[in-house]
């Protein structure tokens, strides 16, 4: 085996790949071998680090050094000064907010300090396309442990006693599902992943299924034993084409290595994995919809029970978890179910990621153990508010969580802790807002998410969703009436009582939790036809403070409807009969001479 | 009994087979649910909501349609909650109704009608959006009507699980959701490949599928329903009979039915219009002066005659070969026995055949 002083992993999630690495890649291989350093540093492509907004990602070994949004100009001097030379190339390393102190070691970045990679453990470090890569990392070995020392019993035991939890949202415990399919009986059973990422802004799915599709591979070998599948599908949507790729180089390298196929490792245990490309539908997340998907039906939800573990894909027993379950399997095998049921809480155990998204200084993927407190999550590893501005709420499991207000806090991050606040762990979107965000439009904007996305088979849901949203477009247009929050919480209640699926049940939420905590913003809308935040265009008005106006005219040059008139040097006067609140005057105002609200 | 299971519906006790559904467990002991979604001969979506129950220890309304029995289970099928789940469904499904009910067909014989009036609502609370849909009057005999669909899909099952031709199905998603042939074609282009059986204008529950026959003629309550065997073929489909003022308006299915239930093909459902039509011979017609003379209304008796006297002529003249008959698949299957006879016996000819199928 050729052995190198050094490596260079370059990012090549689809982050990194929109803003430009694969040219970075190609620049550095030709650079590396131009300076005849191509035997000595390997160059290799990696998954998402997860910290996107940096990207390009470059990290040198063995140094861990952390270069951030490196472009193509910068790699002729990391090659000639650091790899050649040995001389960090200060300019491109991560600066921290606040403190622009420059952190030269990936680890010692606080958005990473503060993470406990499981799931993630291998993205951003191996070559997603070696299979080789991931054995030497230990992959592959629970799935040996399981299929020479294990009875499927046993498998199923260990699970249990791990207490992993489903992290597509539900956070039913796989152990407890895996033996419902175990026990069903039938010769002909179907294990099933779930990587219908469709959250906005969760991507860890994803991140997985680049950098690491092998853990996920492994994990789902280990579920179709202990259940008894000799066949299963990874249900991926077509708009992740790298991770579909991946997958299938991933499938091939496992087939050609006997890890994947008849006999595994030489066993009698045999299972065949497909990939079925979704189509983009949200509601294809539900499992019910999902297998209908893959049956060739429209994604619609069924009623359950009976359970896919009862009655599955194509009738057949099945076991549905997603990708962030099944990448926490191989762990659990490897190192045993006791240690990982160190991490976490009582209840949930282990570590969960987070896409952290909206107005934080560093966003991006955070896997930490369950038990955190968001402050934490937020403020360390997400940095804090950007441009210090104040924190007002973090909407929590995408669009059917619900937001979490200051006071909250410091609640450890559990399944239950956030159930009992309103909000749910989804599938670990934390979009995080500032006193800029206005709540109702918060609300609104989720809830036209899930009203386009509702399949339209239940009625609560098709034509309850519909109705919300409208109250809450009239709220925001400033012409709602008191009654409408009443209208919006028993609306809110029917649809959650007697929806057919998860995505029904779950769509008020975003509703009813900002009633919850920012009733007093709706009441604004309503009573004194003002939007607090200032988002609600049809209830700003833009005036001009006579006291700071210079009269220098800016404002009525920048003015696209002609609304701004005066004197020169005199204050001037906007007309709001005119003016289209389009906000370019603040903008142009050098001497905060006006006003919204 | 293992088979059984005890349970509390609305204070009192009742003991079903075990393995049924709440509703089902209603419905046999005289208790009725609101239903739009559920029809006992297709498979169950769960999908309107309007049978939802309360069940003492659960954490939501669930639909008694799909919900299967447990042993001391404790059921209000009319409780606060429940109720206001149903008004609250209703509301909404009228918030996306067209209000014209006087000139709707369906007018009488509607569900969505009949449950507002149960659960008093007089008009909806919502003002909003509506959907808003030409009218699909493509085919010769259904107007499809998709503004007053309230999206139950029995149509859709009814097609695909009954009839096997899956002419129609849900397309597009939340709000604009409607029920649609393929490529949003209308039901009468060839390609949608609507045979005309009318099944789901059987099932529709309320106005969004409409014989169009029978538009501005009648109203439910007008018309005597008379059972009777479709003269068509051989199958022996019964139907009923719509009948105002002496004249047959229309027919709709009798789910009473021994050999179709309430399942026809176009012909039965909608080919009665022979039965008032002024082409219709209602005496036998003999051509009087040659052969280019013309038809000349008889008797039966001078029919029957003549047909006697002429067969008896050619046979003597031209031999039994000379003739043949040919009978008709809607005769029934005694009637073709004995033109058989006539055939092989009185005349002394195997030339007999008949239309097959019409």
């Amino acid at each position: 085996m050729q052995l190198y002083r050094g490596h260079v992993l370059v990012c090549g999630g689809t982050g990194c790949v929109s803003s430009g690495s694969k040219k970075i890649q190609e620049v550095m291989a030709n650079e590396l071998t131009k300076q005849n350093l191509d035997k000595e540093i390997k160059l290799v492509e990696t998954g998402c680090h997860g910290f996107c907004e940096m990207g390009p990602i470059v990290i040198v070994y063995p140094e861990g050094t952390f270069y951030c949004q490196v472009q193509v100009d910068d790699i002729a001097e990391i090659v000639s000064e650091h790899l050649l030379k040995g001389r960090i190339v200060q300019r491109l390393l991560f600066k921290a907010p606040v403190t622009e102190e420059q952190v030269p070691s990936y680890k010692d970045i606080a958005f990473y300090k503060k993470q406990h990679r499981v799931v993630l453990r291998n993205c951003g470090h191996i070559d997603p396309e070696h299979i080789q890569e991931y054995i030497a990392r230990e992959g592959y070995e629970g799935l040996a442990k399981v299929l020479t020392t294990m009875t499927p019993q046993q498998v199923v035991d260990e699970m249990k006693k791990s207490g992993l939890r489903g992290r597509g949202g539900g956070g039913f415990p796989t152990g407890l599902k895996w033996e419902f399919a175990s026990k069903s009986p039938g010769p002909k059973k179907y294990i099933i992943c779930n990587a219908d990422e469709g959250d906005p802004g969760a991507f860890m799915d994803r991140s997985v299924l680049e950098g690491d599709p092998h853990s996920l591979l492994e994990g789902m070998l280990i579920g179709a034993y202990a259940i008894g599948a000799d066949e299963g599908y990874i249900y991926v949507r077509a708009e992740y084409p790298l991770a579909i790729k991946r997958l299938k180089v991933a499938i091939a390298q496992a087939e050609e290595l006997g890890l994947l196929g008849d006999n595994i490792m030489g066993t009698e245990f045999s299972c065949q994995l497909h990939i079925k490309e979704g189509a983009g539908a949200f509601v294809c997340g539900e499992e019910t919809a999902l297998m209908a998907s893959i049956e060739g039906s429209r994604g619609m939800p069924n009623p359950r029970p009976p359970f896919p573990a009862v009655k599955g894909l194509w009738e057949k027993p099945s076991n549905i978890n997603n990708v962030e379950t099944y990448a926490n399997v191989p762990v659990i095998f490897l190192n045993g179910a006791d240690q990982f049921a160190t991490l976490g809480t009582e209840k949930s155990k282990g570590t969960k990621v987070f896409a952290l998204t909206g107005k934080l200084r560093n966003t991006g993927l955070a896997e930490v153990p369950m038990g955190i407190a968001l402050r934490e999550i937020i403020f360390e590893i997400g940095g804090g508010i950007m441009d210090d501005k104040k924190f007002k709420a973090v909407q929590i499991g995408g669009p059917s969580g619900g937001c979490i207000p200051e006071q909250h806090l410091d609640t450890p991050v559990d399944y239950d802790s956030l159930i009992a606040l309103g909000a749910m762990m989804g599938s670990g979107g934390l979009v995080v807002m500032d006193e800029t965000s206005c709540m109702v439009d918060v609300a609104r904007f989720f809830l036209n998410f899930t009203q386009k996305e509702s399949c339209g088979k239940c009625t609560p849901c098709r034509e309850g969703t519909k109705r919300m949203l409208e109250i809450l477009q009239k709220i925001c247009d400033g012409k709602g009436v008191p009654e409408d929050i009443t209208t919006l919480e028993t609306l809110g209640a029917v649809i959650k009582n007697t929806a057919l699926c998860g995505l029904g049940q779950t769509a008020p939420n975003p509703v009813l939790a900002t009633l919850r905590y920012f009733r007093h913003e709706y009441e604004a809308h309503i009573n004194d036809k003002k939007c607090p935040a200032g988002v609600c265009s049809a209830l700003l008005e833009y005036k001009i403070v006579a006291d700071n106006c210079k009269g220098c005219g800016a404002c009525a040059r920048v003015c696209p409807a002609g609304a701004i008139t005066g004197e020169k040097k005199e204050p001037h006067e906007i007309d709001t009969s005119k003016c289209i609140k389009c906000g370019s005057c603040i903008e142009k105002c050098k001497f905060n001479a006006i006003v919204k609200g | 009994m293992a088979d059984n299971v005890t349970l509390t519906i609305n204070g009192r006790k009742v003991t079903v087979q075990a393995g049924i559904t709440v509703l089902e467990a209603a419905q046999q002991n005289g208790i009725d649910i609101p239903t739009f979604c559920h029809d006992p001969e297709l498979s169950k979506p769960g999908a309107c909501r309007i049978c939802v129950v309360e069940i003492k220890g659960w954490r939501n309304l669930p639909p008694s349609c799909v919900t299967a029995v447990t042993e001391g289970m404790e059921v209000e099928t009319e409780s606060e909650a429940v109720v206001e789940a149903r008004r609250t469904i209703l509301d909404l499904l009228l918030a996306n109704h067209p209000q014209d009910c006087m000139t709707c067909q369906k007018f009488g014989d509607c569900r969505l009608a009949d449950y507002a009036y149960r659960y008093g609502l007089r008009k909806t609370t919502f003002i909003g959006e509506q959907t808003n849909v030409p009218v699909d009057e493509s085919s010769a005999v259904i107007t499809r009507d998709v503004n007053k669909c309230i999206l139950c899909g029995k149509c859709v099952r009814v097609c695909a699980e009954i009839v096997g031709r899956n002419v129609v199905d849900f397309v597009s998603r939340g709000f604009t959701t409607i029920v649609s042939p393929a490529l949003e074609m209308g039901l009468g282009e060839k390609e949608a490949g609507c045979v005309n059986c009318g099944s789901c204008v059987a099932v529709c529950p309320v106005g969004a599928l409409t014989e169009k026959n029978m538009q501005g003629i009648a109203r439910p309550w007008e018309v005597e329903k008379v059972k009777t065997t479709c003269p068509y073929c051989g199958c022996g489909c019964n139907f009923d009979l719509n009948v105002k003022d002496g004249k047959v308006v229309g027919v709709t299915s009798n789910p009473t039915s021994a050999v179709n239930g309430r399942h026809l093909c176009v012909k039965g459902r909608f080919g009665y219009d022979f039965i008032h039509s002024s082409d219709r011979l209602t005496l036998p017609l003999i051509k009087k002066g040659g052969k280019d003379g013309d038809f000349v209304e008889v008797s039966w008796d001078e029919a029957i005659r003549y047909v006697a006297s002429r067969l008896k002529e050619i046979k003597e003249e031209n031999g039994s070969e000379a003739m043949g008959i040919l009978s008709s698949a809607r005769c029934t299957n005694e009637e073709n026995y004995l033109m058989n006879k006539l055939a092989r016996v009185a005349l002394g000819t195997n030339n007999i055949d008949h239309c097959a199928r019409l």
